[in-house]
């Protein structure tokens, strides 16, 4: 909403600097977007002073002139009659935007170069004059822009107002506003009718069909019009906020629109048939051309004006062309009406358009203006075109909008402002706004008042709405700050919170970096990671209205934003690096369903295993890097012995098979770790491969122990024996340190694996590997004999068990 | 007695001129000063010499001890910075065996001191669903069907009644409908809306606050949104509370927090004006008591929100929103 200063200051005396009325206007809650001066486009149309004329060569209504704008001499080619030698006249240099839109550039106009133009004021709409170029009294210096050598200066204040305060999208509105800040008075429009002995009831009739969508209908019917450009003060007015003056008639409903918010509309009275007016709703599926010449297919609940046998107007929203007002229109009826906010939205939303009219009437008019509007506009029209206004309004109003007194108690304003208003202040501000005080002093009393809230104020419904017209009229800022005072009470932390900040911590110390992306992937997701048909993650929940394809579903899995990062990063050729992301995953349960929402953590490793250094070899991770995060992760959240199971074949499709685990503790599945399978990096453009790992977080809380216990640590020394065997390639590592584990030797403290060869001595097929059998008595320090008894029988066991053979 | 003391001195101290490394001076000490050295046994042996000549050979003899010890000690430190000079064993300006440290994304870090500051504050931490239903995005937070606040917000539909959320103010409606006053809780969450360019992205983060009890006011919103800012930021950035409209707040607040670049001049980042929109806030409209079935004439309270990406972009000097979401490691690794 854009409203000039100059037009403000027809209601109230405006007395304050732009700026401080800016900050004024922002702090009782109107938002001040910006401040421009409307000349802003003058700034390159300077004076200048015409030195020297000549004829153009090749043209006979032209001359060339040398014009001098001050710094230099430029040449300009113009045709207007009335120039003369050494005239001061405004000349627009290069890249000026005129008002009409026209972009103004050096160019050869047959044959002749023209650096500039001179203007009429009509060009530079600063009047209606576009006979010749505007004369610049010869007081003036040459060279100064225009705007100041003309003394041309109108502030306008570019308002952002939020959608309870349709009541200020008018510069009367504002103007109130402003009183109400400066505590002065606003002066409305006087308005004064002289009209015709025709009495409008025996010409027209309005018939509300529709009344819930259309509570209040006014017309008024102006004869002997004739359709001219308006008055220069009228397009100036409308030019000041950025309006374009189309004709007398039009330009004088907007006008009245901006001043006071309520849209009007006139349609040619002798293009409805049966000269009526039928108010109703739309027959589903009819088509109707709209003013922007656009075919419109209607619906049942959409409002529409209506003549003795068609629609000529979608009710509050547009005009029809086929009632527009036309330079031949000689009768038209004005309506004013009231429409439901409602109503009035759900049309323009499902036609997809907006108008000023609709932007108002959604937000809610002030039903008992209706008539002020339609008076205004009728004053007007009748004072610039001296038309025949016919006596009278057709006003239906079937179901009057009331308003409620509001019982508003000093007591409760002040405690939930934290104020100490007296009753008498909080009366005062009210009132200054056109807030009543009802006065009964059978209901209010020295707590209670009772307010009437003036009819524009739609937004004013309950006692906490009156607490904040206080609280903004009483300054925000002059409420003291306090604090609560709230007993202590037995909380617990949220322990789901507490793990994902652990789970991080964790990562970043294995020297993996958090990345965030984006809830939403492209359908085409679940085909890139491979998902089976049947896999729950294919159950997309779509987005009706996405920004983009990629963001059109809910993701199901974290995997395919981690591959698009890794993608994303190596084509910015950073190559090594450790991703993780912790975020919630959508499995629909349909469209009309909550989806379940399960929180995952993922990480992925790719590129090298350290960084480039003088330490260590550059070498490629691999499945036990990101296996050993995994481990680790476990380990700092104290998740004893999880267990790593070869994936089956066809269990997952985004990873290598035999190259995948999956991770197990408690009979509870956690996750998968592996390396990512060569389709899926094709499908997402990757050259190198990756490992990942993906966890479900719930699934991990619950195995989070509560407590520690902790344990005496050892009194007596340890003894360690080695054993290497070898056996065949294909027995997991796993398989013979339960195997020894389970033979639950009491003085076995710990068996570890130090070594797994392949290759060298070792036969085909087979490998060696080696553990380190940790013994300990809790009760002594244990002697070799029997240590050593102990354990040749743990290797004979397990040579036994498999197959081994020693070295 | 084969040799003399002067004898004995004279060749240590030739000896010790030759010596070339620790090792050698600390063998050499040992043959002469040694508990068994040639000085030791010398001073020893004096016992054995006539009891006349027996002071003066003490004397003799630990006047050289002294000296040859003063001369073994200054070598043995002479030899020790030489060795340093010269051989250098390692080079202690090549990097340590560090394995690397990963960190952060900047939202999850400014999230935690956003978080920290209300929970030392009295507040609790609560989360809430993602996808909402439109009842506790819109409908229960006062926004109607059909009411020109709900395009406020850009919404992304999933159906008629499904959203992805477009703030965290549905967790109001759900911890107030879980729990009876006093209720003081922040919810930090992603949320979602139909909008893209350099300040807004299509998911963002905020952080919601809200408290209930009997007698809560707007002085005590000021009060903790004051505290909030000064430990955030600092303290000299003051706060200017302007009133705005939220369908779930009356009365309801936007907080301008003084531009924390130019304090005040006016600059690019808070479009000359000197002031940076940072939080949305209010006292908690009645009509959502009545949703949730608290007693409205009782209790009182307020709710707050603000964008963490808006806070982190202060913070860190970020220009481009779209930045947290590239996740260009170049970037991450710099928090």
């Amino acid at each position: 909403m854009k409203v000039s200063l100059s037009w403000l200051k027809d209601y109230v005396s405006i007395e304050m600097e732009i700026q401080n009325l800016a900050d004024a206007l922002t702090m009782a809650g109107l938002e001040v977007e910006a401040v421009s001066d409307r000349y802003d486009y003058l700034d390159s149309v300077v004076v200048g002073r015409v030195v020297k004329i000549s004829p153009h060569p090749n043209a006979d209504k032209l001359q060339v002139c040398e014009v001098d704008v001050g710094k230099r001499i430029i040449s300009v080619v113009c045709g207007a009659p009335n120039l003369t030698k050494d005239m001061l006249s405004p000349t627009a240099l290069p890249g000026t935007v005129l008002p009409d839109g026209f972009i103004l550039e050096k160019t050869i106009m047959r044959g002749v170069t023209s650096e500039g133009m001179l203007c009429s004021e009509g060009e530079l709409g600063l009047g209606p004059d576009k006979s010749g170029i505007m004369v610049i009294k010869p007081s003036k210096s040459v060279g100064d822009k225009v705007a100041k050598a003309l003394e041309l200066s109108d502030m306008v204040v570019e308002l952002d107002l939020t959608p309870n305060r349709p009541d200020c999208l008018s510069i009367i509105g504002i103007a109130r506003e402003i009183a109400a800040i400066q505590k002065t008075n606003i002066r409305y429009p006087d308005i004064s009718l002289s009209e015709s002995s025709d009495n409008i009831s025996d010409l027209t009739s309005v018939t509300i069909e529709a009344p819930d969508h259309c509570p209040r209908y006014a017309a008024r019917l102006l004869f002997d019009v004739s359709i001219e450009p308006s008055p220069f003060w009228l397009q100036d007015r409308l030019m000041s906020v950025g309006l374009k003056p189309i004709n007398n008639i039009v330009d004088i409903t907007n006008f009245v629109l901006m001043e006071t918010g309520q849209p009007l509309h006139a349609f040619d009275f002798d293009n409805l048939v049966g000269n009526r007016i039928v108010v109703r709703t739309a027959n589903e599926g009819e088509t109707f051309t709209s003013l922007d010449n656009k075919d419109r297919i209607l619906s049942k609940d959409m409002l529409m004006i209506c003549d003795g046998e068609k629609p000529v107007a979608i009710g509050g929203v547009m005009g029809g062309l086929n009632s527009e007002i036309e330079v031949s229109t000689t009768r038209i009826l004005i309506e004013s009406a009231y429409f439901d906010p409602v109503s009035i939205r759900k049309t323009s939303k499902k036609l997809g358009l907006k108008t000023d009219a609709s932007h108002r009437f959604e937000r809610g008019v002030d039903p008992d203006g209706t008539i002020t509007a339609l008076n205004r506009s009728a004053q007007l029209m009748a004072e610039i075109g001296g038309e025949k206004l016919i006596k009278g309004i057709i006003d239906e109003y079937s179901k009057p909008v009331r308003r409620k007194t509001i019982t508003l108690s000093t007591k409760n304003t002040n405690r939930l402002l934290g104020t100490r208003l007296e009753q008498n202040e909080i009366k005062e501000l009210l009132e200054s706004i056109e807030f009543k005080i009802e006065k009964d002093d059978q209901k209010y009393n020295q707590d209670k008042l009772g307010v009437i809230p003036p009819s524009f104020r739609v937004d004013i419904k309950r006692p906490e709405d009156l607490m904040e017209e206080v609280a903004r009229l009483s300054g925000y800022n002059n409420i003291p700050a306090t604090f609560p005072v709230i007993p202590a009470e037995d909380r617990h932390p949220a322990k789901q919170l507490t793990l994902r900040e652990r789970i991080k911590r964790l990562m970043i110390g294995s020297g993996f970096t958090e990345v965030i992306n984006y809830s939403f992937v492209g359908k085409q997701s679940r085909d890139l990671i491979e998902l089976a048909s049947n896999d729950p993650r294919r159950r997309l929940l779509n987005i009706l209205n996405p920004l983009t394809e990629d963001q059109a579903v809910m993701r199901t899995s974290l995997i395919p934003g981690l591959l698009g990062t890794m993608h994303r990063n190596i084509s910015k050729q950073v190559k090594n690096f450790k991703l993780f992301e912790a975020g919630k995953i959508f499995i629909s349960r349909g469209q009309d369903n909550l989806p379940e929402e399960i929180e995952m953590l993922a990480g992925l490793w790719t590129g090298s295993r350290f960084d480039i250094s003088w330490h260590f070899q550059e070498t490629d991770c691999d499945f036990y890097d990101i296996k050993g995060a995994v481990e680790r992760l476990l380990y700092g959240l104290n998740i004893n012995n999880p267990e790593f199971i070869v994936m089956p074949v066809d269990s997952c499709n985004y990873t290598k098979p035999g190259y995948t685990a999956q991770i197990v503790s408690e009979n509870n599945l956690l996750g998968l770790v592996g390396e990512v399978s060569p389709q899926v990096l094709n499908n997402f453009d990757l050259k190198q491969t990756a490992f990942i790992f993906e966890l479900n977080l719930h699934n991990l809380s619950t195995l989070i122990p509560e407590t520690i216990q902790s344990k005496p640590v050892p009194k007596f020394p340890a003894i360690s024996r080695d054993i290497t065997m070898i056996i065949n390639k294909g027995i997991e590592s796993r398989k013979m340190l339960e195997t020894a584990e389970n033979f639950d030797e009491e003085l076995v403290e710990n068996i570890q694996l130090f070594d797994v060869f392949e290759g060298g001595h070792n036969p085909a097929g087979k490998k060696s590997i080696s553990f380190r059998i940790t013994y300990r008595s809790s009760k002594e320090t244990l002697e070799d004999d029997l240590v050593n008894h102990i354990h040749k029988s743990i290797s004979e066991r397990l040579v036994k068990k498999f197959n081994a053979d020693l070295p | 007695m084969e040799r003399t003391i002067e004898e004995i001195n004279e060749k240590a101290l030739k000896e010790l001129q030759a010596a070339s490394d620790h090792e050698a001076i600390k063998a050499l000490f040992t043959r002469y000063l040694g508990r068994k050295g040639l000085v030791t046994q010398y001073l020893r042996n004096i016992s054995k010499l006539p009891r006349d000549k027996r002071p003066e050979a003490g004397r003799k003899a630990n006047e050289i001890k002294r000296t040859l010890d003063k001369a073994f000690k200054e070598a043995l430190k002479r030899r020790l910075s030489d060795t340093f000079e010269k051989d250098k064993e390692i080079d202690i300006s090549l990097p340590g065996r560090m394995t690397l440290q990963g960190s952060l994304h900047p939202i999850t870090q400014i999230n935690r001191q956003i978080c920290d500051i209300f929970e030392k504050l009295g507040f609790d931490i609560v989360e809430g669903p993602e996808v909402e239903t439109d009842y506790y995005n819109f409908e229960a937070l006062n926004f109607p069907k059909n009411h020109p606040a709900r395009d406020m917000q850009d919404t992304l539909y999933v159906s008629d009644n499904i959203v992805l959320r477009t703030h965290t103010s549905p967790v109001q409606i759900r911890t107030m409908e879980r729990q009876t006053p006093p209720v003081r809780v922040v919810a930090p969450g992603k949320v979602f809306r139909c909008d893209s360019d350099v300040t807004h992205t299509p998911m963002f983060h905020q952080v919601e606050g809200l408290l209930v009890d009997e007698n809560i006011s707007f002085g005590d919103l000021k009060g903790i949104l004051t505290t909030f800012v000064h430990q955030m930021f600092d303290e000299r950035t003051s706060l200017r509370f302007r009133p705005s409209f939220f369908p779930f707040t009356e009365p309801s607040a936007e907080v301008d927090i003084l531009c924390v670049m130019c304090r005040g001049k006016g600059c690019r980042v808070c479009s000359q004006t000197g002031w940076l929109e940072v939080l949305g806030s209010g006292m908690v409209h009645p009509a959502l008591y009545e949703n949730v079935g608290y007693d409205a004439a009782r209790y009182t309270g307020f709710a707050f929100g603000m964008g963490v990406e808006r806070i982190a972009m202060l913070k860190y000097g970020i220009d481009d929103m779209r930045k947290f979401f590239e996740n260009d490691l170049r970037f991450l690794r710099q928090f």
